[in-house]
């Protein structure tokens, strides 16, 4: 972890980070445009469903069979059409529509487990899924990058909401909770 | 010695650690382990608290969770939770508990007079009592009946604790940690499977805890207890959780856990959840939840002293505490006999066991009367004596033919019941399962089930130690392999010197002499359900166990019938004359155990209870001091009071400044969506009602929504971005539900489309800038675009920047003024808007809400969806006819706007209202009638859908929906009020302000 | 809570779809009959047993697909995605 384990600790060794704004893309299109879209990040296609994979370019979240949420190195949207060129796609940028939590600790895993009914043992959630589900009631994206590390992508006007309602479950989470 | 019935060397409480709380204000010493019940026993109090209905002084008859009497409040103030078993709260220091439903106190109550008055309360009295004179339902017979019945008090304050709500998962959930669930769990667990084991007890192990007999492996029961316990808790892919009760079974195999973490600690951490709901999903679920013993069912069967057998064996072993000094027992199984002889053995007389049947004949009778126990055989109880404490009882003979003899009295302070064993059902009930009548113990079983669950041990009907144990270890290892484990070696634990198995059993109301119609013989401790109640049900005419039990309300307390129902099964069957399998069970309802609200609140709870969505301005609004409102999720600035105004004042001032300089407005909650791809048009085309080919790239159209219905379901403007891009807009609260629309019609009708749909509500905030100022106030700002009318138009659309951030800018008005709305990278909004508020500011800018946002476009007769539309108005009720295509070959709604009703002349048309008195502004929702005066019913002609008073016009105006109203230009309707006159109004053309729309164009 | 399972995403809980209805349930041209549009509109089998329905994974994948489902016990006896013709099972050979 860069940055210092003191910011935003909310549990023992677990901290949650509202992360600094970043390009970010909603791709969408059949199997070529998806394709391309990996080729053009350095994947050779684009990840399997429910899985992140990440190329020299940045990274590809496959949220839906037809839907990936790119996470570019360079804001570059001209460049992301010119490689997808007539293929039929839709991009459209969501830097702005997302905000991205980083929630790392042993804590985590149990933690997101108050807020949404996935199974985050790392057996059902390996390192690099990402998938949309619930936070409460909010809708989120939850990509595992590390055992102990998650993503987490949610809309701006709910930030506060997701950020308080983790910790709130993280406040009590050391007393007799079931190991994840 | 914590009490005169503690027994030395007995129990698993720790003497060495006494402990002290309070019951009813007195100090009640007891030890570490106990609960309130087994300390109140060891000081020889049964007296626990006060029936329901007839005040009848109660003590516990049972030393668990099945516990209908000694319910009890615990804690003190905002803590205090009402309703609790005395058998399952444990003591610690500084615990307040109190008795409940006394009045005043708990051996001395006045409500008790209800015990004399039962004959006037039999079953179903509320229905055949109260039923007039009417008025006196709700004035007298409610509040009388309310003050006199009932339990214990809610606490009124905020509740301080915090409590929590996780998911889990895993293969194999074992509810019960008996002896048939620690072996399923152990066979589970050494699969590797991922097990979960929970206790609503604070130990392992169930019966076998107070079972001082039985050894098993060469082990005493607990010891044999302690060491599965160590194995298990030395697997890590198991983990148990006690104090944790799993109260329901919903489908999928998703049961809830309810963990209590607080309760039994004098000091816990602030931090610790004071109870936790687990929603586990379990692949497979091992059902142990044991069996539960029957009361017997005779007069003042409910007297304080009379107890459960295998209670009183619990308080014994696990407890060390005595019922009292001298027992009768009434048995019609062998169970009890053990009990007779471990009492005996700690110090109890035994008056005598009075056994139902006629030849008792197992070992352990033999062993009881050898110690010189006397035993009474085709015996039954008659009636028990006493009134805050059991003092005698009647016990009679019963000849073959059935006729019971003279009774005998014996002197006692205690009676065990043992009326054999029920296997507790709730939780396969719960779970959907279907339960079978076995003919041989006489008791329902579970059968099948639509959930994967399976039952093992005692609550499958097998009661015989060894049985249990193999049975659990069976199921256990099945469940794993049904949940994709492996094999493993399943544990085999021997039994010795087990008693005989709880064969047996009695079910109904016990035989008596003479008819005792004043006698009140228990079926239902907790709803004070007598047997007469149950007989009289049925000489009324009630067929069905569901009808009897919702008539005499027998199963229906708190504790779902734990005790109650097969006895009330037994004695509907005999007055039916229908064997006991075609009379049936009643349905168990969860919870299994009452859960408070505390626990399902959870996290959900003050502002955490729903999101609350925060626009981009919301911060500036805020730093204004403007007044908020919530709408649909999001909080939005309602208006913006300056200097003590009031919300009229501050609105008026709003508007005309809209009309006289500009306003600025936060707009980013409307719902937008952005469609991409080669057949956008194409789809738009099929969506809307509108045509979509035509509107050039950089011009915006307003669009509408209809249901195949032909309703009108949405609206906004749309703009066309590129030729394969359009930016749609919807209402604020439409957003989602248009999103779902579009993307039903695409993947489900017209998948051959290259399209595809993302929501940019939160990508792009929108800034509202509205009047005669507006454009002298952006031009400056929007780097070198022009901006003038002939470059943008109304309803044209350029994309550029504003002070260096990317920009969409719409030239569109909602309010008829020139109007701009300019969308920003949400994030980089707040900039964008101090920049326009600071150019602004010369030119008299003024920030406005919703409030003056709605009154600005009722002026100019603009629609708002789901306020003048309710569901049923067609694109044509509310003037939007011309939106209507002709020429598209479909779109959502096209056939169903060709029917003739829905193009009928008397459909609901949107039209203006103007009150006779300008000051008088109409109520929305109001009905519009032609004749005010004519009897009632008077059909309406039609409604007000908005009303305000129009600064602009300075006076008020209003919108309705009225039945032809195009046609009926300046024709007089009323609208009747709650108080005073009618009021009359005259049909004008909604669009009051700028009629020929000369203004937005300027 | 049921568990559902999303053809592309597998199992997940409940809260996670939003419901939509009976499925196969063709919707016709503009030419059609007003009765035979009512019916396309209003008329429902309201199965007792196996019923073809539509769900929407909307906090999911965002796709819809058709689940059988038997509405007397709740069982899913498959889910398959939309396009595809209604799967042969009668309850009882689901898995």
């Amino acid at each position: 972890m860069a940055r210092s384990m003191a910011e935003g600790m909310i549990a023992p060794d677990t901290a949650l980070v509202r992360e600094r704004q970043s390009p970010r893309y909603v791709l969408q299109g059949r199997a070529p445009a998806l394709q391309a879209a990996g080729r053009l990040l350095g994947l050779d296609d684009a990840p399997a469903l429910l899985r992140a994979a990440t190329g020299a370019g940045g990274t590809a979240l496959r949220l839906g069979p037809f839907e990936l949420l790119l996470l570019p190195q360079a804001d570059d949207p001209a460049g992301i059409e010119a490689a997808l060129g007539a293929v039929p796609h839709s991009l459209v940028g969501v830097s702005d529509r997302n905000v991205t939590l980083t929630l790392e600790g042993p804590w985590a895993a149990r933690i997101l487990s108050g807020l949404c009914p996935l199974d985050f043992a790392e057996h059902a959630f390996p390192v690099g899924m990402a998938t949309r589900s619930v936070l409460e009631k909010a809708d989120a994206v939850f990509w595992r990058t590390a055992p102990h590390r998650f993503h987490i992508e949610v809309w701006r006007s709910f930030v506060a909401y997701a950020e308080n309602g983790i910790r709130e479950v993280a406040r009590g989470i050391t007393f007799a909770s079931l190991a994840i | 010695m914590s009490g005169a019935f503690r027994v030395s060397g007995r129990g698993r409480v720790d003497t060495a650690r006494p402990v002290s709380f309070r019951f009813d204000g007195r100090t009640i010493r007891g030890y570490e382990g106990d609960t309130v019940a087994s300390a109140l026993l060891a000081q020889g109090q049964h007296l626990m608290g006060r029936s329901f209905k007839y005040h009848r002084p109660r003590g516990p008859i049972s030393a668990g969770s099945d516990e209908p009497n000694a319910l009890i409040g615990v804690g003190e103030g905002a803590r205090h939770t009402p309703n609790l078993r005395a058998t399952q709260v444990e003591i610690h220091k500084g615990l307040v508990t109190v008795s409940q439903n006394r009045g005043p106190r708990l051996n001395f109550d006045v409500g008790a007079i209800n015990t004399w008055l039962a004959p006037l309360f039999p079953a179903g009295f509320y229905y055949k009592t109260f039923m007039w004179p009417r008025g006196f339902w709700d004035k007298v017979y409610e509040p009388v009946i309310r003050r006199a019945a009932g339990l214990g008090k809610v606490a009124t304050a905020p509740d301080p604790d915090h409590y929590a709500l996780h998911y889990a998962h895993c293969d194999v959930l074992v509810i019960g940690g008996g002896p048939a669930g620690l072996t399923a769990a152990l066979a589970a667990g050494r699969t590797g499977a991922r097990v979960i084991l929970c206790d609503e007890t604070p130990e392992l192990g169930g019966t076998l805890l107070s079972d001082a007999h039985s050894r098993i492996d060469g082990l005493s029961a607990a010891e044999w207890v302690a060491k599965a316990g160590a194995e298990l808790k030395a697997l890590p892919n198991v983990q148990v959780m006690t104090r944790c009760t799993a109260f329901n079974y919903g489908p999928h195999n998703m049961v809830a856990l309810n963990q209590r973490l607080t309760e039994h600690l004098a000091t816990p951490d602030p931090a610790m959840p004071r109870e936790r709901i687990w929603q586990v999903r379990a692949a497979e679920v091992v059902v142990t939840a044991g069996a539960l013993e029957r009361p017997l069912v005779f007069e003042g069967n409910d007297r304080p002293g009379i107890l459960l057998a295998t209670a009183a064996r619990t308080y014994l072993n696990r407890y060390g505490v005595l019922p009292g000094k001298c027992a009768v027992i009434v048995t019609a199984d062998d169970s009890a006999y053990r009990v007779a002889i471990e009492l005996a053995e700690a110090g109890v007389r035994i008056a005598a066991i009075a056994d139902l049947r006629a030849n008792p004949d197992a070992p352990v009778v033999a062993e009881a009367k050898a110690r010189g126990i006397v035993v009474l055989p085709s015996t039954t109880i008659q009636k028990a004596n006493g009134n805050l404490r059991v003092r005698s009882v009647e016990l009679a003979p019963v000849a073959d033919n059935g006729r019971v003899g003279k009774g005998q009295r014996f002197v006692c302070d205690c009676v065990l019941m043992a009326g054999g064993f029920t296997p507790s059902l709730h939780i396969h009930s719960q779970a959907r399962g279907t339960m079978r009548f076995d003919e041989v113990l006489g008791v329902y079983l579970p059968d099948r089930s639509v959930e994967r669950l399976r039952s093992a041990g005692s609550c499958r009907g097998l009661f015989a130690l060894q049985d249990v144990l193999d049975d659990g270890a069976a199921a256990g290892l099945a469940a794993a392999k049904a949940a994709g484990g492996g094999d493993a070696e399943r544990p085999a634990p021997r039994v010795t010197d087990a008693d005989a198995p709880g064969a047996g059993g009695f079910a109904g109301a016990l035989p008596r002499r003479g008819l005792g119609s004043l006698a009140l013989a228990f079926v239902d401790f907790q709803n004070d359900v007598t047997a007469k109640d149950v007989k009289l049900a049925v000489r009324e005419g009630f067929q069905s166990i569901e009808h009897i039990k919702r008539y005499t309300t027998t199963g229906m307390a708190t504790d779902q019938g734990k005790s109650s129902n097969v006895n009330a099964l037994g004695i509907a069957s005999k007055e039916l004359g229908r064997a006991p399998q075609r009379v049936g069970l009643t349905t168990f309802r969860p919870p299994y155990t009452p859960v408070t609200f505390g626990a399902f609140a959870a996290h959900a709870r003050g502002d955490q209870f729903d999101p609350l969505r925060l626009a981009p301005a919301d911060g500036w609004a805020r730093a204004q001091g403007a007044v908020f409102e919530d709408v649909g999720l999001w909080r939005r600035a309602r208006y913006f009071p300056r200097g003590g105004e009031d919300m009229h004042a501050a609105v008026t001032r709003e508007c005309s400044a809209v009309r006289t300089a500009a306003g600025i407005f936060d707009a980013s909650t409307l719902g937008k969506i952005e469609v991409v791809g080669p057949d956008a048009a194409e789809f738009m085309n099929r969506f809307y009602i509108n045509a979509w080919t035509k509107l050039g790239v950089g011009k915006c159209r307003y669009g509408l929504v209809c249901r195949d219905n032909g309703f009108v379901y949405d609206d906004g403007v749309v703009g066309r971005i590129a030729a394969d891009r359009f930016h749609v807009t919807t209402t604020t609260g439409g957003a989602a539900g248009v999103l779902n629309m579009m993307e039903d019609y695409l993947q489900t009708e017209w998948a051959d489309l290259d399209v595809w749909l993302t929501s940019i509500t939160e990508e792009w905030g929108v800034i509202a800038l509205q009047g005669p100022k507006a454009r002298e106030i952006l031009a400056p700002l929007v780097d070198g675009m022009d901006i003038s009318a002939e470059a943008l138009p109304h309803m044209g659309l350029k994309e550029g920047t504003i002070g260096g951030v990317p920009m969409r800018l719409f030239r569109v008005s909602f309010t008829g003024e020139v109007g701009f709305e300019i969308n920003v990278p949400s994030g980089r909004m707040g900039a964008v808007w101090e920049r326009i508020w600071a150019a602004g500011s010369p030119h008299g800018l003024t920030p406005y809400g919703t409030e003056a946002m709605h009154v600005l476009r009722a002026e100019k007769g603009y629609l708002i969806v789901g306020q003048e539309t309710d569901g049923t108005m067609t694109p044509g009720d509310v003037g939007c006819g011309w939106a209507v295509s002709k020429a598209k070959p479909d779109f959502i709604g096209k056939r169903a706007l060709a029917l003739p009703a829905l193009n009928a002349p008397d459909r609901p048309q949107m039209v203006g209202l103007l009150t006779d008195d300008p000051r008088t502004v109409l109520e929305e929702g109001m009905q519009l009638v032609r004749a005010p005066e004519a009897p009632a019913p008077v059909s309406a002609d039609g409604h007000v859908t908005s009303s305000y008073y129009s600064p602009a016009l300075g006076r008020s105006i209003a919108i309705a929906m009225v039945k032809g109203g195009r046609d009926r230009m300046g024709e007089t309707l009323y609208a009747p009020a709650i108080d005073g006159a009618a009021i009359k109004v005259s049909i004008v053309n909604p669009v009051f302000y700028d009629t020929e729309g000369v203004r937005v164009n300027g | 809570m049921l568990l559902i399972a999303c053809p592309y995403c597998g199992p997940r809980a409940e809260i996670e779809f939003a419901y939509g209805g009976e499925a196969h349930i063709a919707r016709p041209g503009p030419g059609v009959t007003e009765e035979e549009w009512a019916a396309f509109l209003y008329l429902r089998d309201n199965t007792k047993g196996v019923l073809a329905e539509r769900w929407r994974h909307s906090h999911g994948c965002g796709r819809f697909f058709n689940a059988l489902r038997d509405t007397r016990t709740d069982r899913i006896l498959t889910t398959y995605e939309m396009g595809t013709p209604r799967p042969d099972i009668k309850e009882g050979e689901a898995a």
